[in-house]
């Protein structure tokens, strides 16, 4: 209850800073965005499960028992088992790893794309500018998951390349978003301040530009990291991502999932809701960071 | 000094010349458009990439600013001269601590550590009156009030006791009784480190009392020059004599219709051929429709660019 009168009184003199930052930060989460923090939570429980699922899985992911074969939930198996009778707790677990990996480099790919373009074109404006931004106009022409669909189909599917594609592909596209507010945060007044102050171009863009299209950034990140892993289980429900048998999401909807709806529904069930769960805690939890990590909306709801 | 626009080049400021003594504060006064804000910015060597300086030198410290490069002009500014903008709400980073933006400088152009600056700049923060000051500078510059981030912007610019300190209309944005308090200290410390201050304002009021010279344009010339004292009890350009007689008194008759210049100062891009003044001149003869008055001194220290009117 300290912390509230703190936060509260904060106009008028220096918050007591007794718990370290971070700390404070996630009481503050707590507090103000209860929906943001749950999604977080939920989220790190997927990426905790991702991170230790070798360790977590309970069987092998492709140790097959014959006699086991399409068992519903019970205390052996507890999302059941499929055709093969493959435990499928294990293996959705391993595939949490898989579309957290992807998930993960290729948002941290496209976000350094998105802002390495975005405040080049964004900062320097004028004949930089215009090149970049008439790239990525022509970048944009291409579907998506035409591109992808080409890309995999002339280089096969793997990990590697997915992250690169879908990095480009969402980073290129981001760009535009992040020269947005390059070019407000650049007109802004303490970036001419600083500029009268002396400061060096590449110290405006770290200190002045950067920070201040954060929240833009973050959201971005959370967002992508969301698509990135709906469109890893697209390409993979299209049979065009992992290959079996590395159990991805989308090729275990696609696959046994499909195939075994009627007999199983677990199959379906238990990779379709994590991607659902997923994707929609990263969600809340990037919306809930965004705004509270600007320190404008800091004191107020 | 010319522009780039839609229209064509626009000459934002001409046959512009001052100087300004160590010590001593100079306001440069004039109506929006006048150029006195480009002027600053020239000086400081900011006008961007639509802006040019045709012709002419800026000395600063016997050194020729325009023919500076980008790398010694960044080591000028903000350590030998430093500016404060009109608007204290925006030109503090909302994301970075004050602590930090003011030391920033101290370690740039000093080479000074963090703690050491940090050090220096709660020293600075005490100087400009904010109370407390050590324990604000882990606040944010939300946590101040208009005042409070002009102080920090003066503390700022007086981080490295830059020579010359330009001030674009540092109190526009404030309440009055913060405005008088932030250009006395603005000027007690000026003072003290004997740096030379230009302000740059519309507010003649200020001007009388801050200021030992002044200089007002008008349409990107300066049509009258003097001292603070000089103008006011004799000014001498019909301009000047308008933009005095349009302060609103306390004396004045309550109900009293308030004194205006009639019209519009003239389009830049535009300018008629005689003085930019004569449009709206209650003077106005023959000879200045058709010819632009030079600055002629008429007394001592004391220029205006006008023909006739006595």
């Amino acid at each position: 209850m300290s912390e509230a009168t703190a936060s509260s009184a904060s106009f008028t003199s220096k918050p007591a800073i007794q718990t370290s930052p971070f700390v404070a930060f996630n009481l503050r989460l707590f507090r103000e965005k209860p929906l943001g923090a749950i999604g977080g939570a939920i989220f790190l429980f997927f990426l905790f499960c991702g991170v230790f699922a070798d360790v977590l899985a309970p069987y092998g992911v492709n140790e097959t028992d014959m006699v086991a074969r399409l068992q519903a939930p019970s205390w052996e198996h507890w999302f059941g088992t499929d055709h093969l009778g493959r435990d499928v707790l294990s293996r959705v677990l391993i595939g949490a790893q898989l579309s957290m990996t992807v998930g993960f480099l290729a948002a941290g790919l496209a976000t350094v794309v998105s802002i390495v373009l975005g405040i080049a074109s964004g900062y320097f404006g004028g004949k930089v500018d215009m090149f970049i931004q008439r790239f990525v106009d022509a970048w944009m022409i291409f579907p998506d998951l035409l591109l992808l669909i080409a890309v995999v189909s002339v280089v096969g599917a793997g990990i590697p390349q997915i992250v690169i594609v879908l990095g480009l592909l969402y980073g290129i596209a981001g760009s535009r978003i992040v020269r947005g507010s390059v070019i407000t945060v650049k007109e802004n007044m303490h970036t001419h301040a600083a500029q009268s102050m002396g400061a060096r171009t590449m110290h405006i863009l770290v200190r002045h530009i950067l920070p201040n299209i954060m929240p833009v950034v973050i959201v971005l990140f959370t967002v992508r990291v969301g698509a990135t892993i709906l469109t890893e289980a697209a390409l993979s429900f299209l049979g065009l991502g992992i290959p079996p048998p590395t159990p991805a999401w989308g090729g275990m909807l696609s696959g046994t999932g499909r195939t075994y709806m009627y007999l199983g529904p677990w199959l379906a069930l238990a990779p379709g809701l994590c991607l659902t769960i997923v994707v929609y805690s990263i969600n809340v939890y990037g919306d809930a960071l965004r705004d509270l990590l600007d320190p404008r909306m800091r004191g107020s709801r | 000094m010319t522009f780039r626009s839609d229209v064509g080049l626009v000459r934002a400021v001409d046959a512009l010349s001052l100087y300004v003594n160590p010590g001593e504060t100079l306001a440069i006064v004039g109506e929006s458009g006048s150029g006195k804000s480009v002027t600053a910015l020239a000086i400081m060597g900011l006008i961007g990439d639509s802006g040019r300086v045709e012709r002419g030198k800026i000395v600063f410290e016997n050194r020729d600013l325009l023919k500076t490069d980008e790398a010694g002009m960044r080591a000028i500014r903000g350590d030998r001269m430093a500016m404060i903008f009109q608007e204290p709400m925006s030109s503090l980073n909302p994301v970075l601590t004050i602590g930090k933006q003011v030391a920033e400088p101290i370690v740039q152009h000093r080479n000074a550590s963090w703690p050491d600056a940090l050090e220096q700049a709660g020293e600075l923060l005490a100087k400009v009156a904010i109370p407390d000051a050590l324990s604000r500078l882990g606040d944010y510059p939300h946590h101040f009030s208009g005042g409070m981030r002009q102080r920090v912007m003066i503390a700022m610019a007086l981080a490295c006791r830059p020579k010359l300190i330009i001030a674009d209309e540092p109190t526009t944005a404030l309440d009055v009784t913060v405005q008088a308090q932030i250009l006395a200290l603005l000027k007690e410390l000026t003072h003290e480190t004997d740096a030379a201050l230009i302000l740059i304002t519309h507010d003649l009021g200020v001007v009388a009392r801050y200021a030992d010279r002044v200089m007002v344009m008008y349409a990107g010339r300066v049509v009258e020059t003097a001292s603070a004292r000089a103008l006011y009890a004799n000014p001498q350009h019909p301009y000047t004599q308008g933009l005095m007689d349009s302060i609103p008194g306390v004396d004045g008759r309550v109900g009293a219709r308030l004194i205006t210049i009639d019209g519009q100062p003239p389009d830049l891009a535009n300018l008629p051929p005689g003085c930019p003044f004569a449009p709206r001149c209650q003077y106005v003869a023959d000879v200045c429709r058709a010819q632009q008055p030079e600055l002629e001194t008429v007394a001592v220290e004391h220029l205006r660019a006008c023909f006739g009117y006595e």
